[in-house]
């Protein structure tokens, strides 16, 4: 699949985060956030989508839910959106699930099932019907028909029709979840099992009704700012792909949002290379077979929820979100740390780190920009105070970060990675097998990243994926190498 | 005939690139390879469209001539374009 597809669905959420942007800088945020379905569907507007425009209303609204960081599950419709908004002002942390689905918008697809088209002929052979180990398919009227009742979805008879002419029908979300964690229930409504799901956020991207939202903390970090609070930006490597300027000229268009300070978390990526690398090294002089890296957040929550066997494999190093907020902490106690994320899932490891305070995605930042009026490429340019290495920048992309461990290890110990690139049910089986196995017979440092692409095809990513890597990478090019000197002794 | 090139302007500013002109750099590679010289296209600074009222919602926005494409697409871009040169043609 392509990665980071043009969407309709994105506009939306994005249109509605900046309305709510909007109206938390007016001097009436109740009653302007109330107001924005109407806004948006003002009498006599056309209905683009929906039935009518009172449905249209009603799925922004739900939108507007999660923009404002609340479960659209546990929200009843008779809220009015003001008293919602009162409540979002007034909560002292984010919630914890960080996904939520509107159920209003996720109607429209049918549940999985197997479908005979008008294609079948009706023919002599009936594979079909001698494949199904369930009994489920008889030929009525010269056609086949499936019997809902028996049919298990298996699509047996799909792959041995002659004509092609049955189909099996997906639901795009639990098609892409990688580990079963969201199903379409007997209500026709998506449900995600947060005992399963590991925050990839593969459902986000796929979902062609845009119903799996991330619950914002926008308001939480609007209201800190506010509050006059030293609220400090750290911004994970894959951001200076994202938009139309200079890494330094987005440093002070941050900065002009009302951030104290920007951090690169590319500088905690640098310590997080040195730390793997001499984990590495002693793994092997200790005889492991192979490591995995642990920056992946989504990767981190497979392990942790799907493949515990992969525990003693995987690297103790911390992820570079860790290290980036305890440097930006000890040097500023006082202050408020936002990570600025290319996914959900590091909202999960922000809620589990006591150093990160909230999570933006990159969707958010660039909504705030837009509600602000700020042109990025026309900021000034602001100097990082610490600058990292291009090996550390180069993280957010596939293979970056076995790149860099591999630069410090000694020669006597040279790593051979294997790279899987984005979470699917293969690769999640692959990683089960090395697992089980305690060894990898492609290689002993495997690189996982949950999105295709690494963290440039994170879901909440702004830039199309070419363009992304072309910009990042004239950044990593222009960067510092990491010394030999600072290789890792053996 | 009048033989002046068609020029297309993808909107890059912030706005537009964050409401999806991201997508539309494409264009700046495949419009060229399609039309020839027919047609420029380029990537331009904040067309100041964005900015009036709540015209934001609108972007991301590409002028083909004097033509403004709201919420343009890849798809309404090249049809803007295929317009302009059918009436060139006539
Ligand atoms: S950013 Fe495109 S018109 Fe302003």
């Amino acid at each position: 699949m392509a990665i980071n597809t043009p969407k309709q669905t994105s506009h939306l959420k994005r249109e509605i985060l900046v309305r709510l942007i909007k109206s938390f800088l007016s001097d009436n945020f109740e009653e302007n956030t109330r107001l924005i379905p109407y806004d948006m569907r003002p009498k006599g507007h056309e209905v683009p989508y929906r039935c009518c425009i009172y449905k249209e209303r009603a799925i922004l609204r739900d939108r507007a839910v999660a923009g404002l960081g609340l479960s659209i599950e546990k929200t009843d419709d008779s809220e009015l959106l003001s008293t919602l908004a009162k409540k979002a002002l007034e909560r002292k942390e984010p919630e914890d699930k960080p996904l939520t689905v509107l159920t209003t918008a996720c109607k429209g697809c049918v549940p999985a099932r197997i479908y005979v088209t008008d294609l079948c002929q009706g023919c002599v052979a009936r594979p079909c019907v001698n494949t199904c180990k369930f009994g489920a398919i008889s030929v009525q009227n010269g056609k086949s028909v499936i019997d809902p009742a028996k049919c298990k979805n298996c699509g047996m008879c799909a792959q041995v029709c002659p004509y092609q002419a049955i189909q099996k029908i997906i639901v795009p979300c639990e098609n892409a979840c990688p580990v079963g964690a969201i199903a379409k229930g007997e209500d026709g409504h998506a449900k995600i099992d947060f005992e399963k799901c590991i925050s990839c956020g593969k459902c986000v991207a796929a979902c062609p009704f845009g119903a799996v939202h991330e619950k914002s903390q926008i308001i939480d970090v609007l209201k800190n700012i506010k509050a006059g609070k030293k609220v400090i930006a750290m911004v994970a490597p894959a951001i200076m792909g994202q938009l139309p300027c200079t890494p330094q000229q987005l440093k002070e268009a941050i900065q002009e949002l009302g951030f104290a300070d920007v951090y690169e978390v590319a500088q905690g990526a640098d310590v997080t290379t040195k730390t793997e690398a001499a984990e590495f090294v002693e793994r092997l002089e200790h005889g492991a077979e192979f490591m995995t890296t642990s920056c992946c957040a989504g990767y981190n929550e497979l392990v942790d929820k799907h493949i515990p066997e992969m525990k003693p494999f995987r690297s103790d190093t911390k992820t570079p979100m860790y290290y980036t907020a305890e440097i930006v902490k000890k040097e500023h106690p006082d202050a408020v740390t936002v990570f600025f994320s290319p996914c959900v899932a590091k909202r999960r490891e922000a809620l589990q780190n006591p150093n990160v305070d909230y999570v933006l995605n990159y969707e958010e930042v660039g909504a705030w920009f837009i509600a602000l009026g700020i042109q990025v490429a026309e900021c000034s340019e602001s100097k990082f105070k610490t600058e990292a290495s291009a090996e550390a920048r180069n993280y957010a992309v596939t293979g970056g970060v076995a790149k860099a461990v591999q630069t410090l290890l000694p020669e006597e110990i040279p790593a051979h990675p294997v790279i899987i690139d984005g979470l699917n049910k293969q690769s999640i089986r692959d990683l089960k097998k090395y697992a089980k196995n305690g060894m990898c017979e492609l290689g002993n440092l495997i690189e996982v990243m949950a999105c295709t692409g690494g963290c440039l095809g994170g879901n909440a990513t702004v830039n199309a994926y070419k363009p992304a890597l072309k910009q990042l990478t004239n950044y990593v090019n222009s960067s510092e190498s990491l010394k030999s000197s600072e290789k890792i002794e053996k | 005939m009048d033989e002046k090139k068609i020029s297309v302007k993808v909107c890059l500013g912030t706005t537009c690139f964050v409401m999806g002109s991201a997508n539309l750099q494409e264009l700046i590679e495949t419009v060229p390879a399609k039309y020839g010289d027919k047609v420029d296209v380029m990537g331009v600074p904040c067309l100041g469209l964005c900015s009036i009222d709540w015209e934001f919602s609108k972007a991301p926005y590409v002028k083909v001539d004097d033509e403004v494409v709201k919420e343009a697409t890849v798809e309404k871009v090249l049809k803007a374009i295929d317009e302009k040169l059918a009436q060139q043609e006539k």
